[in-house]
């Protein structure tokens, strides 16, 4: 039994993964949003273990950095002084998973700020805003995949079930939510929308719109399934015993669909991750100063950051382990559904 | 590219030569005097400065196409850009001294009474066609200016007290120029008024043809001017390539016929980035405009071209808020937001709240100015030094508020936030154009100085047109955060903006009668300088405008820019200035070095 191993060993690194952005407040060192204006496009600095004059420590610390004389983007170790990494200390408050009130930090220091990954334009701490930002683009995703599955499943399943004219008019519609030219619509969405639309407003709006934009593959997959179901002896049976249509979808239906889904979600939710980036990327997500993927991502869209700032790609690198744990769970999903209808295969022949 | 500009410059002198040696042959044949040499009746005008050497390529980037090559319809900034190396006026503006030079007028006077203009004309001039200009041409130039049926820009500007100016020729070389009443800008008026060609625009004029002639398609043979430069060819979506006027009316102090190039090559390039890598690939020589974070990562990898900033431009970066009398388009929402914002203490104290600073540092990297006043340190002969540069203050903030009625209230997190005396939060949004980085970030700057007011404010980048739409149209919004440049240093360029009458007094545009008393003020000084003659009496009127807007602040003064242009080392005589066009404005005298200048210097 190899499949069960692999398919839980990824399912617990994605599940560290979101614990560590669903912690982001104890993980980040400082308030995502707190600006340092003596030091923007700061780079990611150096943690030491050996100082200036050859000597170990046992504790890492950091040399505070400092703007070069008469610059405004080139910084300087200042070697006089380091500052001892200190862990499990107090600082900015947050809110834990959103409503428990703390102020432990699994890292900082007193006396400098650290930036491990360097600092945004505004001398915000990058690390802190990747783990933040993560909260929303991730939330997103998974909230769009829900959305998605649900009405997928939904319409699926009636278009797959009843057929007839209502397959004909549901399948007609999933097509047309697949030609629509999707971004172009969401610019046109965007200049009806009143101006102000708030923060927590346009979060929902971005997770409505990708899980609206998502249903139609979704509910083609789904009808497929309950096509091939629906004509089995089990349900057949149960029919014959006068069993309702409801009572059939829930009971003998829906179980048959839920390999469908449980892939599909893999595959989608770092889909409409994406999809989350690219719309903050275009400035149609959250807005400032809230952080997410995509908004981190599109201060690239400078020319002087592209060439000069590597460390503002590194959002880009933070979906890489994120994707790779979704899609390495998604193609062990698959496997073991296609291995699970084969075992089951032979069991009903023999030969 | 290399082969291209490395050609001219060893061989400058030959090449000069070679043209002199041409042109004799050439042009007697037309019937036209030797214009490469001076002529005893031709009054040129020798300009001082740096002897250069003839020949050269120089090719600069433009940020957009230019709508046309005809200065009476040319509205937008390209085009003006361009046509200003190819047309010349009566009475120029030098941008390096913010102060007027006789052009093709040799001299001016001013009647006592301010009323009467006379403008002699240099003798002896010619079109960049060879044909002679007089003051036909100045007369019929006026008179197509001001006809109506034209609808030419610079009508406007023409119309002094109610009543277009006047133009009588008294000699081949002598016009007047009667006024309806006193005009304090006095000559600057002629500045940029290109002089047109009779000879060729007569005819399309009665025909009723002017608006649709000299557009980018025009070929070369119809097209005539007086600037240092004529049109060659027009690669449309590419290129725009000038030629040197061989008939220019300046020389260097030696007597040498500028310009000294001998072509000027626009290209279109929209976008700021792809301007900085044509010029950092050495396909530009010069690169203007350019954004202070730009400027360093070029000043950073100097390579053949050196960067220079030229100090702090006419470009003011303002927050506003939305003073409109909306009447029963006003939601109650709104109307309450409209208190706080009709109160000055609440301007004052946001004024107060704003990190300057700040801006000047993470938006230009130190490269510009915080700003009190809408007059930059840039334009000289107009600041007005009395205004304080108050440095940021919570605390006088937090007074001013209180004063006001506004409270405080704290939240359980710990977050204060300000009230007004309804009770209600204090909340607003500045919009500000997406397309321009630098107010974006100067809006999120400010959205974090307010959030230690108690304010919560909201970005909003929107589409530069809708802004638009929004501030001067439909007049739907709380605050917004823009930049105007005036292009002139005198004050009567933003007219438009202190006029309450005005359509681009942002705050409350286009009003029947001035609304504040302040604003009545302020339109009574404005008349009152613009019909006054002298600087001194006009600078005493204008200042007192700069101090009634400081106190009352319908616009919270942020920061200006400044000028910052790179250029190949191999370029010549490169002046930068605050005044557009930034580099163009001597292009007559712009030369290439040669190598071994370039090394010995």
């Amino acid at each position: 039994m190899r499949q069960p191993r692999k398919l839980a060993k990824w399912l617990v690194v994605l599940v560290a993964l979101h614990a560590i952005v669903a912690a982001a407040g104890f993980f980040a060192p400082y308030d995502p949003v707190e600006q340092d204006r003596q030091r923007p496009y700061l780079p990611p600095m150096r943690i030491h273990l050996m100082d200036a004059h050859g000597h170990l420590h046992l504790r890492p610390f950091f040399y505070p950095l400092k703007l070069r004389e008469g610059s405004f983007d080139q910084y300087e170790e200042n070697t006089a002084t380091s500052v001892p990494l200190l862990f499990f200390r107090s600082g900015a408050s947050y809110r834990l998973l959103g409503f428990v009130p703390a102020r432990l930090h699994l890292f900082g220091a007193t006396g400098a700020r650290i930036y491990f990954l360097g600092s945004d334009a505004y001398g915000r701490d990058q690390l802190s805003r990747i783990l933040y930002g993560g909260q929303v683009s991730l939330l997103a995703g998974l909230l769009g995949a829900g959305v998605t599955l649900l009405l997928g499943a939904l319409v699926g399943m009636a278009a797959g079930y009843y057929g007839g004219w209502r397959d004909e008019l549901l399948m007609r519609i999933a097509e047309l939510f697949l030609a629509l030219p999707w971004l172009y619509l969401l610019f046109a969405l965007r200049a009806f929308l009143p101006l102000g639309v708030g923060p927590f407003d346009s979060f929902l709006l971005v997770v409505v719109v990708i899980g609206i934009v998502g249903w139609a593959r979704p509910a083609r997959l789904v009808r497929g399934v309950v096509l091939s179901v629906k004509e089995r002896d089990f349900v057949r049976a149960a029919r014959g015993f006068g069993a309702s249509d409801f009572y059939l979808l829930r009971r003998h239906i829906l179980p048959e669909t839920a390999s469908v889904l449980l892939t599909q979600a893999a595959i989608l939710v770092p889909q409409f991750v994406l999809a989350e980036m690219t719309l903050s990327f275009l400035g149609l997500g959250v807005p400032e100063p809230l952080s997410s993927w995509g908004n981190l991502l599109a201060t690239l869209q400078q020319y002087n950051v592209l060439v000069s700032c590597w460390w503002m790609y590194l959002p880009a690198l933070a979906i890489v382990p994120f994707f790779l744990g979704y899609l390495r769970l998604a193609s062990a999903l698959q496997q073991r559904t296609v291995t699970y209808k084969i075992d089951e295969k032979n069991d009903w022949n023999p030969s | 590219m290399r082969k291209q500009r490395s050609f001219p410059r060893r061989c400058g002198i030959t090449m000069s030569l070679l043209l002199a040696c041409v042109s004799t042959i050439a042009l007697p044949a037309l019937g036209s005097p030797h214009p490469q040499q001076t002529n005893a009746k031709e009054e040129l005008l020798s300009l001082p400065g740096e002897i250069g050497r003839s020949g050269g390529r120089l090719v600069i980037s433009l940020r957009a196409e230019p709508k046309t090559l005809n200065p009476l319809t040319a509205a937008d900034a390209p085009s003006r850009e361009v046509i200003g190396a190819m047309q010349a006026d009566l009475v120029h503006i030098n941008r390096a001294t913010q102060l007027t030079e006789p052009a093709l007028a040799k001299s001016w006077k001013i009647s006592p009474d301010g009323l009467q203009y006379t403008l002699t004309l240099r003798q002896g001039l010619r079109f960049s066609d060879g044909h002679p200009l007089d003051a036909d041409d100045v007369l019929f130039t006026f008179r197509v200016y001001l006809d109506e049926s034209v609808h030419a820009t610079q009508r406007d500007l023409l119309i002094v007290g109610g009543k277009p100016i006047t133009v009588r020729k008294l000699d081949a070389q002598t016009l007047v120029f009667q006024f309806a009443k006193p005009y304090g800008v006095e000559e600057r008026l002629f500045d940029g008024l290109a002089i047109l060609p009779r000879h060729l625009l007569e005819k399309p004029y009665q025909e009723g043809k002017l608006g649709q002639l000299w557009t980018t398609a025009t070929p070369p043979s119809e097209w005539a001017g007086l600037g240092p430069f004529r049109l060659k060819e027009y690669v449309a979506g590419q290129k725009l390539v000038l030629e040197r006027n061989p008939y220019y009316w300046k020389t260097d102090t030696k007597g040498n016929r500028l310009p000294y190039l001998d072509e000027l090559v626009f290209l279109f390039v929209p976008s700021a980035d792809v301007q900085v890598l044509r010029f950092q690939s050495g396909e530009t020589d010069i690169i203007s405009r350019l954004g202070a974070e730009n400027f360093s990562v070029l000043g950073r990898q100097q390579r053949g071209y050196s960067m220079s900033d030229a100090g702090p431009g006419l470009e003011y970066n303002f927050l506003f808020f939305n003073l409109n009398d909306l009447g029963e388009k006003s939601s109650a929402d709104f109307a309450l937001k409209q208190k706080w914002f009709r109160d000055v203490r609440f301007r004052q104290a946001i004024s107060a709240a704003v990190d300057r600073e700040a801006i000047v540092r993470l938006v230009y990297q130190g490269r510009g100015a915080a700003l009190w006043s809408p007059v930059t340190l840039g334009n000289r002969r107009w600041v007005n030094s009395s205004i304080p540069h108050s440095p940021r203050s919570l605390d006088r903030a937090r007074a001013l508020l209180k004063e006001a009625g506004f409270s405080w209230s704290t939240a359980s997190n710990g977050e204060s936030s300000l009230l007004d005396s309804k009770g209600k939060p204090v909340e607003f949004s500045i919009l500000t154009s997406s397309s321009n980085a630098d107010r974006t970030k100067m809006a999120t700057l400010l959205q974090d100085d307010l959030k230690q007011l108690g304010i919560h404010v909201q970005v909003i980048p929107l589409e530069f047109r809708s802004l638009i739409d929004r501030v001067t149209q439909t007049k739907e919004y709380d605050s917004c955060l823009l930049g105007l440049a005036s292009f002139d240093a005198d004050p009567n360029s933003d007219l438009n903006v202190w006029l309450s009458s005005g359509g681009t007094h942002l705050w409350n545009p286009s009003q029947a009668h001035p609304s504040t008393a302040w604003e009545a003020e302020i339109d009574r000084l404005m008349e009152q300088q613009l019909s006054t003659p002298g600087y001194d009496q006009r600078k005493k009127l204008y200042d007192r405008v700069l101090e009634i807007l400081a106190e009352n602040q319908p616009m919270i003064f942020l920061a200006s820019p400044d000028i910052l242009v790179g250029a190949k080392n191999s370029v010549a005589n490169l002046h930068p200035a605050v005044l557009e066009p930034y580099v163009l404005w001597n292009v007559e005298q712009l030369y290439f070095r040669n190598s071994a200048e370039i090394a010995g210097r």
